[in-house]
């Protein structure tokens, strides 16, 4: 039982360190720290190449070009936005996937916020009116011949 | 009637933002501007493919409009750019190369059996120039002007057409 269980495990590791090798690298970091920003950084990124993989999902080999630069860049010490930037200036804003504020993408920013503000403009303005047509439905004076029909109605 | 004309607009707003996307979807993601467009040139150092001990550098691309393609002896579309080039070069176009991601040895390979329009080709064997240049796969070609700025970027196989309609006219424009 304990052999068969042994002879598990070993197929299991090999079977999951073969396919974490499949194309991409193992790095060594001094510090847990900096290997959360190095994969958080290659996520964020798209692979100028490949149009809708990130370049820590991509085996292009200019995908590892940019893995490696932010491995050096990381290295040398620069922050994230410092790394993020770099990268833009060569690539162009296409490799980010959540696209920075600025003039060109306050529509696409903006949109879905405008969409929502205006969903709730209409429901008020939709329930107001028909508040107002049930109320002006019956004037007062109406109001009081109704009340003295239901009235004369009860009491016989 | 206020209200009519706003619920009026909705529908307006809604067939503005469908169109808006629309003509978005059917655009090419893969024909975009290179980040580097009016940008100087980047800086380097580096070899030539010819000579290992001649060091050039940006000031390479000062002085004239210079076509730059980025190529490699692996890359097919390449090889099949190759008359386009020494038809610009016979034009009296400077031509500067940038030998990408390859080795000297099959780079002049390559250049003796397909012809040679390059005036300098920079040896770019890791590929670190065009990581700076934002190129993703070759073959790419610059144009820069006299001031080493670049001015215009076409990705891919260069066609005759592209030569006639796009590259010429950028060019004269240019010089």
């Amino acid at each position: 039982m304990a052999l068969i269980r042994l002879m598990l495990t070993v197929a299991l590791l090999t079977l999951t360190s073969g396919a974490l090798a499949g194309g991409i690298e193992i790095r060594e970091f001094d510090d847990p720290v900096m290997e959360q920003r190095y994969h958080d950084l290659t996520a964020s990124m798209r692979c100028p190449l490949c149009e809708n993989q990130a370049i820590d999902d991509s085996d292009a080999p200019i995908s590892a070009d940019m893995r490696e630069r932010v491995y050096q860049l990381l290295q040398d010490g620069q922050s994230d936005i410092e790394i993020v930037n770099h990268m833009v200036q060569r690539f162009g804003e296409y490799i980010l996937y959540n696209p920075r504020l600025e003039n060109r993408t306050y529509l696409l920013w903006g949109l879905p916020i405008g969409l929502v503000l205006l969903g709730v403009v209409v429901v008020v303005m939709m329930v107001r009116a028909r508040r107002n047509a049930s109320a002006k439905a019956l004037s007062a004076e109406e109001r009081a011949r109704l009340d003295a029909l239901i009235n004369r109605e009860r009491s016989s | 009637m206020t209200r009519r004309l706003l619920l009026l607009l909705l529908p307006i707003g809604f067939l503005g933002i469908a169109l808006f996307l629309y003509q978005g979807l059917g655009r090419d993601p893969s024909h975009r501007d290179s980040a580097l467009m009016a940008r100087q040139f980047p800086t380097f150092e580096a070899t030539t493919l010819r000579d290992e001990n001649r060091q050039v550098d940006q000031t390479l691309l000062t002085g004239d409009v210079t076509l730059v393609n980025v190529w490699g002896e692996w890359c097919p579309a390449c090889k099949q750019e190759m008359p386009q080039l020494l038809e610009l070069a016979d034009q009296g176009i400077r031509m500067v190369g940038i030998n990408y991601r390859d080795t000297r040895e099959k780079g002049l390979e390559f250049l003796s059996e397909f012809g040679d329009p390059f005036e300098v080709n920079v040896f770019d064997p890791d590929g670190s120039l065009g990581f700076d240049l934002g190129v993703y796969g070759a073959p790419e070609t610059f144009l820069v002007d006299a001031d080493g700025v670049i001015r215009y970027h076409h990705k891919g196989y260069v066609s005759p057409e592209d030569v006639r309609e796009r590259i010429l006219p950028e060019v004269e424009k240019w010089r």
